[in-house]
């Protein structure tokens, strides 16, 4: 599926920020970058904690096309939850409540810059625009969800924890290496991670070797408070931002449910990365709505009233009364992104349905490059038994 | 043909110097590769010919080194991990065997990791703990990765070029013992013309028993089937090279002949190496045995301190004993 015309990246005149309610404010936490209210009113520019000064001035077409990205992505989302339920998928990683995040975020990459994903980034990979059917291979289990990472700036989903960090990084040294630092061709990387994650050791040695080499990456913190059941006190004493101070980059914490702010941040990020400037740590705070996938019972270590405090500071609420509120956008254009998010969304039920098992052989495929004698020797034994079987089709 | 005397570690590092000059995109990572020229001095004098970019001093975490290699990798680059020693690739075990070994097929072969990990391993230096232990049965156990190890300077020489233009990740061997012998390099010889890298070399014919081995081992088991000659036993000698995938098919040939196999390694012996090799000779050449296939390995215990290693590793003397007992069967 192709990315919503008029996405927030779409390089139109750009409009006067839209005036901010005055007196409207933020949450009241001077660490949490804020642009848009959980009500929905706009607040004009926001400081970060080392006094960097964030602002957007979309057009009224890109804060529609952030709409649509938002209403597309959870909707897709949903999709792939009930294609579970029925049995259509073996499991699923739900972003239902992150989908600000995913979308400020994934907004904000430039085409050349490179994204490495855990296996929850549905709606960054919606971004960039790719199929939002190539991951659900993974979790019906007709493939290990491969693409080409090079082909869609785009790395595999990672399912080990934290690993992502640091091919990330590795791949940030490499565009240093390549000089394709600063300029319009000047490339950034983004790693995504959660907060279970930040006490792997791969995320801190990503955070040491980015720092003693000044690499071109965003760090792009998903707290979304839970690491399946353990809450964020089992990982941290410290606010996560915080923690980018001890490897000597900037860190901030960015309203995650706020697609506007998490817009900005991570644009700045990025293009402070490109310009060599080095990393950033951007906590996203946010909250899973849902379970940590279709597994989980989150009703056993969460309470009812948490996840309705939450469900208060909805990205798509927050961001849909803003256009009310702003006469950006009217009854029949809601309808109509409405109407696109259920063809969407059935389309990809059909293509899941309709996704074949591979042929048992393939299971021997690029293992290697270059092949290996023992697995060929393997895959003749294994076709010779299958071939055993009266009627085979093999 | 310019045909030197270099000892292997010299040999690797002037086939690494090679790999270097062949392709931009080669680089070496680890730690002290850089100025110190690693704790071995495999990379010496690469830094100050090759820069500071390709020749990169990493912060101390191996699980750092191999990751940020993949991450290379997928940039177009072909990294050389160094692990320091043996016993120090633990902390990067995930990375090579849930990542590196598994992301070609994981994306259906368009992502490919051609990296080599280099890692000097076995014992027989009177070294602590941690710096003597032969990993390959876990990295061997992997599907995905391919492991080798070279047991004489003609083989470092071509075998680390090989390994670097391998599009399939390699866990490279090192033995460290044998870092200082000496022995005839062909420095000019065209890379295509090397011994294949995943071929079993046959290193000394025989026609009495077949005696496997690789690495440090290699030397052991040669100089056993000098000793062996005494008794008027002719062995024939294996270097596998190649662990994983093995090339036994040379192996399988001589079994047949000889009804006699002994195999020879440091790692410990329970589900080591020698049991792979043991069991598929058994299945291919069960009527021409003589006697079962023995091993002559490690014992089952952690690498001991030093005082006591000459105890725990095969010598001449265990393999000979070995030998004995195939043919006391």
């Amino acid at each position: 599926m192709a990315r919503g015309d008029g996405g927030a990246t779409a390089r139109g005149k750009r409009a006067a920020p839209r005036a901010a309610k005055p007196g409207a404010k933020s949450t009241g936490d001077p660490n949490l970058v804020q642009l848009l209210t959980p009500d929905g009113d706009r607040i004009d520019s926001a400081t970060g904690p080392d006094g960097t000064e964030y602002r957007v001035d979309f057009t009224d077409e890109e804060y529609r096309g952030l709409y649509r990205d938002l209403v597309l992505v959870r909707k897709l989302d949903a999709e792939a939850t009930a294609l579970q339920r029925q049995g259509e998928l073996g499991i699923w990683a739900s972003l239902l409540g992150q989908e600000a995040a995913q979308v400020g975020s994934g907004r904000a990459l430039r085409t050349q810059d490179m994204a490495f994903p855990t296996y929850r980034e549905h709606g960054v990979l919606y971004c960039r625009g790719i199929d939002p059917i190539m991951p659900l291979g993974l979790f019906r289990g007709v493939d290990q969800g491969g693409w080409d990472p090079n082909e869609f700036k785009f790395n595999m989903y990672t399912i080990v924890i934290g690993a992502q960090t640091l091919h990330a990084t590795g791949y940030a040294m490499g565009i240093s290496m390549d000089g394709k630092i600063g300029g319009d061709e000047g490339e950034a990387v983004i790693a995504y991670f959660g907060d279970g994650a930040t006490s792997q050791g791969d995320v801190n040695e990503a955070f040491v070797w980015s720092g003693v080499f000044n690499s071109p990456i965003v760090f792009f913190c998903q707290n979304n408070q839970y690491a399946i059941s353990e809450p964020l006190e089992r990982q941290t004493r410290v606010p996560l931002y915080q923690r980018a101070a001890g490897f000597g980059f900037p860190g901030v914490r960015v309203d995650g449910n706020d697609v506007l702010a998490t817009y900005a941040v991570t644009r700045n990020a990025l293009d402070n990365a490109r310009n060599g400037q080095g990393p950033t740590l951007i906590e996203a705070y946010t909250y899973r709505m849902g379970a940590h996938t279709t597994t989980d019972d989150p009703t056993r270590y969460r309470i009812a009233s948490e996840v309705e405090a939450w469900r208060a500071k909805d990205p798509l609420a927050r961001m849909k009364a803003f256009l009310e509120k702003q006469q950006i956008a009217d009854e029949s254009f809601f309808a109509d992104i409405d109407e696109q998010a259920k063809r969407e969304s059935l389309h990809l039920r059909e293509r899941v349905l309709a996704m074949p098992d591979p042929e048992p052989l393939t299971l021997f495929d690029h293992v290697y490059a270059h092949g290996s004698p023992l697995l060929d020797a393997e895959r003749e034994q294994a076709a010779r038994y299958l071939e055993s079987f009266e009627g085979s089709a093999h | 043909m310019a045909t030197e005397t270099l000892t292997l570690g010299k040999a690797l590092n002037l086939g690494l110097r090679r790999a270097l000059e062949q392709d931009p995109k080669v680089i070496i990572m680890g730690e002290d590769v850089g100025k110190l020229g690693g704790v071995f001095r495999i990379t010496d004098g690469l830094q100050k010919d090759f820069g500071e970019n390709r020749i990169i001093d990493t912060p101390l975490a191996e699980s750092g080194i191999i990751g940020t290699a993949v991450g290379l990798a997928i940039r177009g680059y072909r990294p050389i991990c160094e692990i320091q020693f043996d016993g120090f690739v633990y902390p990067a075990y995930d990375q090579i065997v849930s990542q590196v070994a598994k992301m070609h097929y994981r994306s259906q072969g368009k992502v490919k990791l051609p990296i080599v990990i280099r890692i000097p391993y076995g014992g027989g230096i009177g070294a602590v703990e941690h710096h003597s232990e032969s990993p390959e049965a876990y990295f061997s156990h992997t599907a995905g990765l391919k492991v080798v190890s070279c047991a004489s300077p003609q083989d470092a020489y071509s075998m680390i070029q090989q390994s670097v233009l391998s599009d399939d990740p390699i866990v490279f061997l090192e033995p460290k013992r044998r870092y200082y012998e000496k022995g005839p390099v062909d420095v000019d010889a065209p890379l295509a013309d090397a011994y294949p890298l995943h071929a079993t070399r046959l290193v000394r014919a025989g026609r009495d028993a077949t005696v496997l081995a690789y690495g440090p081992m290699v030397r052991t088991a040669l100089d056993a089937a000098t000793a062996a000659e005494e008794d008027g036993r002719d062995l024939e000698v294996f270097d596998l090279r190649s662990l994983s995938p093995l090339d036994l098919r040379p192996v399988y040939d001589s079994v047949r002949r000889t009804g006699r196999c002994v195999v020879v390694h440091e790692a410990p012996g329970n589900l080591g190496l020698g049991s792979e090799l043991a069991a598929r000779i058994t299945e291919e050449c069960f009527y021409s045995l003589e006697a079962p296939v023995l091993r002559v390995t490690g014992y089952d215990t952690p690498y001991p301190a030093a005082r006591v290693e000459e105890d725990y590793l095969p010598t001449l003397d265990r393999v000979l004993d070995g030998v004995d007992r195939t043919f006391g069967w």
